[in-house]
């Protein structure tokens, strides 16, 4: 019995939380260095799991696995392949710098106000949500991955109910109304998916005997489990349709504007960069792998929404005058390219789709995080009110630029490689479909140059004339996921050779090789 | 010796980190910096370029190997660099007039307080060309592709405060993305087509697929070609690019990158020999762009916008040259090499005279400058007569050789493309002598005109911090300035000569790009007879028209051509109104459609939802008898179904 | 005597208990007649009881008999205490519980 690294990866971040929450109301600022020093430690067993991972052995790895509820078959196993080795080790990169850069997001609003802010509850919520979503990646057991997928809707519900941006232009009392309308979405949504997904769960059960993912995975595979057309269809679009809502995929996406406009900018980040990218994750573990014949059937459809999701939601973000709207609006389109990757069942899709939510969680943190701190400084949300901030804090407006430029994909940063990766896997089997996708690439150069344009650029307004530039915390924040965006763009080896192995064998779970080109000329 | 290639492109791509993340510290010694980078990367280049020379034709060619970059399955993208006879005369001509270029800046921008970072975005812009021509597939190719077009934006916008050059740097930076889409389709149907995108297999195997796949990628690097060298129908953001400094408008937008495109098209030479069609797609662009440019470049009383139109033509050339196949590749390049010599220097000129007219930019109000400004007069001048094609200086042996070209190409198709050829040879010699006397020559219009044109207000702001505002001095340039165009000047005058006594230029690139003579239906010295007419013709009317009568200080209205010619030819305004304002359609209709439709209806059922329990919440009206009634009724109703269940 | 008629009557019994809850107001008697309705079902039980010679009903029929005993303890002290507060037996005007 070796030591259970993934429970404590998993464990460790929760009973953060608890202890985190557990700090007196009076030493606030304990709580902080609690959290911060916490999702420390958790990175460095995530390293630790990133290390003894290796890419070349058995497809699950670390696994452990004990009797949970015997009566049903549902078992407590956890095991990473390389996918869930680089979400997990995304994951835990990026709570350090969400952590950071919400530090004072939730301090009391004036000194002896009886509006108190539960500083140490903002910072156990974070730790809770990352104790969850480390867990879902960990779960290969279906029934413990459902029971984390949903519980994970309450620490967010909370974060995007309970704190909001400082300023707003309509007063508290409408910022209240306006987050709980955003909360409440959210939590709807994705009981929604949720529920429609646990009756495909029970259906899951119900056909197979047991919960357990390489059980039944095999069990489909060597032919002894057989399932009917239309029940592996249904499931699988109970299962998938949970996914598309938690991706978020057009059109099921309206909850993610209004969630990461209301939140504060590390709740955004850590919405979009880490909370989604289960649902995106989950589409390659589960659905791919329990279902491989429904997910072919569906994979013209799932396409086409993809590519939706990117044309539309790059015209939506073009169309936006909130900086946060503007920023969620990218995502879907992101999410888009994520999903399109997957389904094209290539592997250069697949890999350039795992490696897609690796880059653009780090990307998207990058962009949003300096959004945030410029948004704390003016107290607006509003693209037009800002104007010539580059004159007045250089720095801030250079990584704002990076972060933006990292959004549109320009090469030497890493969210390129990833989405070209994509756009080739994709265009190899469907070539009209990538052809569209790449419009995908002109309208990201639009959206990132006019906010950086109205924002950055021209005459300085009066109210950001004295806009301090960025403070050493917060670049502390920024500069480590630049320079993580131009290593992974200069050098992206180190998560392509975990991911390509996985990739491989789900690749053969759908039974589907790469097209071959029509000229061998490389040699 | 390959070991060298990499240290190339660090040079300045170390002086680019250095400068933009040193901070002010490096406020006083920055420029410097940067151009020390910019030369150690040029005699880096001339070390190569005489290991070159030293080897036999046949083996010019090294490659250094970095690293993998990208491997998935079988996508296989590696940092590669390839130093062959092409990519060395991009180098020598990139990291030359790249050096002249920075030592030029140290005094055009020496008022600027954010020279450091000017030198910055200059190293970045020369690191990102180098990996542009050193690259070894197209993929990494790419990088630089967009890495100039980066630098290029950020240089644009250089005096971003000024609303102008913030919305042409993002013009040209979303012009750019449009050509960026068409190389990277071209890259997928490589990768689909070949298995690979790295030069050696795809140009090595184009004869083992169908002319239809090569003319598909050959369209896409044409249109890639079309963004970034601002040809037709991509060309719009040229002009406004002159919104950025002039060095900038003199490295970046005459001398190296708009001439990318030309690169990418003589690269991939092996497709397009195997796709006639796209072929001639190519040539019909570059004969279109030829002209535009040239038509635009008569009517601006901009100089820099002028000379930009002139590049844009000029390029134009280039295209035409690369799209006749073998018979023009070399001579291409070879106008691209002068081109960049002469472009360069006229623009360093028109900043010379900038700088003395307390950066006036309108030519009405020059005139009479050959006194006050004898060594720029000189440079420009030579600048001037090399971009005609006076005989004996560069630009007569490469745009000649271009023009026998076209004609050589036979056929229908080849009396088009040379009477294309010739007509632009005759607009550029107007035009270009129409800057010429409007400057130099003429009467001194810049005397008691101490306000600045309401039209076209100035590009270069520096002069509002320095409180010119009064008459302007006109007055030469500092050292600093004046030797880069003395060196460009030189090689205006003998670099055409050189080129082409004993046919240097064209033995030294024949092994890349392959070489044939054509079939012309003209002899050599018919076209260069014609030449030389159109030239005469075209410098008469210019003469007629501006050198004989006085030059109004404001532009007169002008015919119907030379108003649209003042607006680019309506292309921006058919652009503001289909792409600008339908796209603000679009995504303010979508934008509603979200927000009504999509959201409605899940607003609406959750609003649906809420009236329905609404309704049902009546039902509990309290009455102890109205629930019985209901369950009665409900009991009622189980018996009937059960008793009905069994009959059935 | 066919015990089919028990049934008949049980069926009788119930349908008057039925309408009286329907349609009297006074607690009091909406009260008896839930009392009926339930007697009736006893008189059901016992008779199937019998027609089918197994002792299933008369022993339901005796739960009855002490839920019924239980439900008249706690409805009757519910209906005096409703009479001392409103003064009044009738079932409409306790109408509280709603939403």
């Amino acid at each position: 019995m070796s030591f259970p690294l993934l429970t404590a990866t998993a464990a460790l971040p929760a009973i953060g939380a608890v202890a985190t929450a557990a700090v007196p109301a009076a030493r606030r600022s304990a709580a902080k260095w609690l959290a911060l020093l916490v999702s420390l430690a958790t990175l460095a067993l995530a390293i630790t799991v990133l290390v003894r991972f290796d890419p070349d052995g058995t497809r699950y790895q670390l696994t452990e696995s004990h009797a949970w509820i015997k009566d049903f078959g549902v078992r407590y196993e956890l095991g990473v392949d390389g996918i869930a080795v680089a979400l997990i080790a995304l994951t835990a990169v990026l709570i350090p710098f969400i952590i950071l850069a919400g530090w004072h997001d939730a301090d009391p609003l004036e000194t002896g106000s009886r509006r108190w802010r539960p500083t140490q509850g903002f910072f156990a919520l974070i730790l809770a949500v990352e104790a969850m979503v480390v867990i879902s990646f960990e779960a290969t057991d279906v029934f413990l991955f459902y029971i984390f997928f949903e519980a994970m809707l309450i620490p967010m519900y909370f974060l995007i109910g309970g704190f909001g941006d400082r300023a707003h232009e309509h007063g508290e009392e409408a910022a209240a109304t306006q987050r709980s309308y955003a909360a409440v979405k959210f939590l709807l949504y994705n009981l929604v998916g949720g529920l429609i997904m646990l009756a495909a769960v029970i259906g899951l059960y119900v056909v197979a005997g047991n919960f357990s993912l390489q059980e039944i995975a095999q069990a489909r595979t060597n032919g002894s489990l057989h399932m009917a057309t239309s029940t592996e269809r249904w499931l699988f679009l109970g299962f998938f349709f949970a996914f598309a809502v938690k991706a978020p995929l057009w059109p099921l996406h309206t909850w993610l504007p209004n969630a990461m406009q209301e939140s504060t900018a590390p709740v955004a980040v850590l919405i979009t960069a880490v909370v989604d990218k289960v649902g995106t994750f989950a589409m390659l573990r589960f659905c791919l792998q329990l279902f491989p014949e429904a997910s072919k059937w569906a994979t013209p459809v799932i396409l086409v929404l993809a590519l939706i999701s990117i044309v539309y939601g790059a015209l939506l973000a073009v169309g936006q005058r909130d900086i946060k709207r503007l920023v969620a609006y990218a995502s879907i389109s992101h999410f888009g390219f994520i999903i399109m990757g997957i389904f094209a069942m290539t592997s250069q899709g697949q890999s350039g789709a795992t490696l897609y939510m690796v880059n653009h969680g780090i990307s998207t943190a990058a962009l949003m995080l300096v959004a945030g701190f410029l948004i704390s400084r003016r107290g607006s949300r509003l693209i037009g009110d800002y104007g010539g901030v580059q004159k007045v804090a250089p720095v801030l407006a250079g990584t704002f630029l990076i972060g933006g430029l990292a959004t549109l994909s320009l090469p030497g940063l890493a969210p390129f490689v990833s989405e070209f990766l994509v756009l080739v896997g994709t265009f190899t089997r469907y070539p009209a479909i990538g052809v569209i996708a790449t419009f995908g690439i002109v309208l990201a150069a639009l959206y990132v140059l006019v906010l950086y344009q109205r924002t950055m650029t021209g005459p300085v307004k009066p109210e950001v004339s004295a806009m301090p530039d960025l403070r050493a915390r917060e670049l502390v924040v920024v500069a480590p996921l630049i320079v993580l965006l131009i290593f992974l763009g200069v050098y992206p080896k180190p998560v392509t050779d975990i991911v390509n192995p996985a990739v491989k064998q789900t690749m053969s779970d759908v039974h589907k090789s790469d097209p071959k080109p029509e000229v061998e000329a490389a040699k | 010796m390959e070991n060298l290639i990499a240290p190339l492109i660090a040079a300045p791509l170390l002086g680019a980190a250095v400068l933009l993340l040193g901070g002010r510290r490096l406020d006083r010694v920055g420029h410097w910096v940067g151009t020390l980078l910019s030369a150690t990367s040029f005699v880096f280049g001339l070390i190569l370029f005489a290991d070159l020379l030293g080897k036999d034709a046949e083996h010019r060619t090294l490659t250094q190997h970095l690293w993998t970059w990208i491997s998935v399955g079988s996508f296989q993208a590696d940092v590669t660099f390839r130093l062959d006879q092409l990519s060395m005369t991009f180098v020598l001509l990139i990291t030359g007039v790249g050096s002249l270029i920075h030592l030029y800046s140290v005094g055009y921008m020496e008022h600027d307080e954010r020279r450091r970072r000017f030198f910055g975005y200059l190293n970045l812009f020369l690191a990102a060309m180098l990996l542009l021509v050193l690259a070894d597939n197209y993929l990494l190719l790419y990088v630089g592709w967009e890495g100039v077009g980066l630098a290029s934006y950020l240089l644009i916008g250089f005096w971003q405060h000024k609303p102008s050059a913030a919305t042409a740097a993002k013009k040209a930076f979303l012009v750019n993305r449009v050509g960026d889409m068409g190389l990277s389709i071209a890259i997928m149907l490589m990768f689909t087509t070949f298995g690979s995108f790295a030069f050696g297999p795809v140009l090595s195997h184009t004869g083992d697929t169908s002319e239809g796949k090569l003319t598909a990628i050959g369209l896409m690097l044409l249109l890639a070609a079309c963004g970034k060298s601002a040809q037709v129908p991509l060309q719009s953001w040229l002009g406004d690019a002159m919104e950025g400094p002039t060095p900038v408008s003199a490295l970046i937008h005459a001398a190296t990158m708009v001439t990318a495109g030309v690169y990418l098209i003589v690269r991939s030479g092996a497709v397009f020999n195997a796709a006639p069609d796209a072929q001639l797609a190519v040539t019909v662009v570059g004969a279109v762009t030829l002209l535009f440019g040239a038509i635009v470049g008569c009517a601006k009383d901009d100089i820099k916008k002028a000379l930009a139109g002139s590049t844009m033509s000029q390029i134009g050339y280039m295209v035409l040259a690369a799209g006749l196949g073998p018979i023009g590749y070399v001579f291409a390049i070879m106008h691209l090499v002068t081109h960049g010599f002469f472009k360069a220097g006229l623009f360093l000129g028109a900043g010379s005279v900038m700088h003395g007219m307390n950066d006036e930019v309108d030519m009405r109000r020059y005139g009479g400058l050959r006194k006050y400004m004898p060594v720029t007069f000189i440079t420009f001048g030579l600048g001037y007569l090399a971009i005609i094609g006076f005989p004996g200086l560069s630009g007569f042996f490469s745009k000649d050789k271009i023009i026998e070209a076209a004609f050589a190409k036979g056929g229908t198709e080849g009396w088009i493309l040379g009477g294309a050829a010739l007509l632009g040879a005759a607009i550029t010699a107007f035009y270009m002598t129409r800057v010429m006397l409007m400057t130099f020559f003429g009467e001194e219009r810049w005397r008691n005109q101490p306000t600045r044109s309401p039209q076209a207000p100035s590009a270069e702001p520096a002069a509002e911090h320095r409180g010119e505002h009064a008459e302007p001095h006109p007055h030469e340039s500092p050292k600093v300035m004046t030797i880069p165009m003395i060196v460009l000047a030189v090689g205006s005058v003998f670099g055409g000569a050189f080129f082409s006594i004993g046919d240097r230029f064209l033995h030294w690139l024949e092994p890349v790009t392959g070489h044939s003579e054509g079939d012309s239906p003209l002899s050599a010295a018919a076209v260069t007879g014609a030449t030389m007419v159109c030239l005469v013709i075209g410098v008469a009317i210019a003469w007629a028209q501006y050198g004989r009568k006085p030059v109004p200080v404001v532009a007169p209205r002008g015919s119907l051509l030379t108003r649209a010619a003042r607006r680019d030819l309506l292309q921006d305004d058919f652009n503001h109104v289909v792409l600008v304002r339908g796209g603000e359609h679009l995504t303010r209709s979508l934008v509603y459609v979200d927000h009504t439709l999509v959201d409605g209806v899940v607003n609406g059922t959750a609003a649906g939802f809420g009236g329905l329990s609404g309704r049902l919440r009546r039902l509990q009206n309290g009455f102890a008898r109205s629930y019985a009634v209901s369950m009665f009724g409900g009991a009622a109703l189980l018996v009937a179904a059960t008793l009905l269940m069994r009959a059935v | 005597m066919n015990p089919v008629n028990y049934l008949y009557l049980a069926a009788l019994l119930f349908t008057i208990g039925a309408t009286g809850v329907l349609i009297r107001r006074n607690a009091i008697v909406v009260f008896m007649c839930i009392e009926l309705m339930l007697n009736a079902c006893n008189l059901a039980f016992v008779a199937f009881s019998r027609m089918h010679g197994n002792l299933d009903g008369q022993i339901i029929a005796f739960f009855t008999m002490v839920v019924a005993a239980a439900e008249v303890v706690v409805g009757l002290a519910i209906i005096v205490s409703l009479f001392r507060t409103r003064h009044s037996a009738s079932v409409d005007d306790a109408s509280l519980m709603k939403l």
